[in-house]
């Protein structure tokens, strides 16, 4: 039994390394830019399905626009 | 008998229904109107100008005169968008950017409008500067 964990044990640590190195390949991406860019995209995809009903909202009410 | 008490209903509902209808027609006008001599002057002589989040400003030094008017647009601005965010199911931020888009699109030349960075700028027969999320 105990035997098992320790081996179980060995090959988590054998794992390890790669996963750092997998990790150290994420780091070293630039992460910002793109959640930068997907918020903007969502965003500009809103403005796009709401330009229809805010045109006519501005036209209904010309007194104020 | 049932029958015909419902039948009895049923029209109240629907002359109520005409009469609310005609209600709205009336309320509908005010809305309608034209803008205010001293709105549409104010945006002609550049004191106030189109921002970018759906919201009219103050572009030079601000009177109590110039704050009181924008502050009444704005507010009104403000209830019309917040009434259609929520229909379309989109915040109230959302909504205003999105008319703010088009309101500056609409300036006409000699009008104000606010760009991306902040700035104020004279719209001419260029199209205006815009925020990218636009489109």
């Amino acid at each position: 039994m105990r035997e098992t964990v320790l081996r179980s044990r060995s090959a988590g640590l054998a794992i390890l390394p790669a996963i750092m190195l997998a990790g150290c390949i994420n780091i070293d991406a630039p992460n910002e830019p793109i959640v930068i860019e997907l918020n903007i995209n969502i965003r500009q995809e809103v403005i796009y399905r709401l330009a229809e009903d805010a045109a006519s909202t501005i036209e209904e009410n010309e007194d104020i626009f | 008998m049932h029958n015909a008490i419902r039948m009895i209903a049923g029209r109240k509902v629907m002359l109520a229904g005409a009469a609310a209808v005609m209600l709205a027609a009336g309320l509908a006008t005010p809305l309608l109107a034209q803008r205010d001599p001293a709105y549409d002057a104010a945006r002609s002589s550049g004191n106030i100008g189109e921002k970018m989040d759906g919201y009219l400003g103050i572009v030079g030094a601000t009177t109590p005169d110039l704050k009181r008017l924008v502050d009444d647009i704005n507010i009104k601005r403000r209830a019309v968008y917040a009434a259609r965010a929520q229909e379309n199911n989109a915040t109230l931020e959302e909504y205003a950017i999105s008319a703010g888009c088009q309101l500056v699109l609409k300036t006409v030349p000699g009008e104000k409008y606010q760009a991306p960075d902040g700035a104020w700028h004279t719209r001419t027969a260029e199209p205006p500067v815009r925020d990218p999320r636009c489109g």
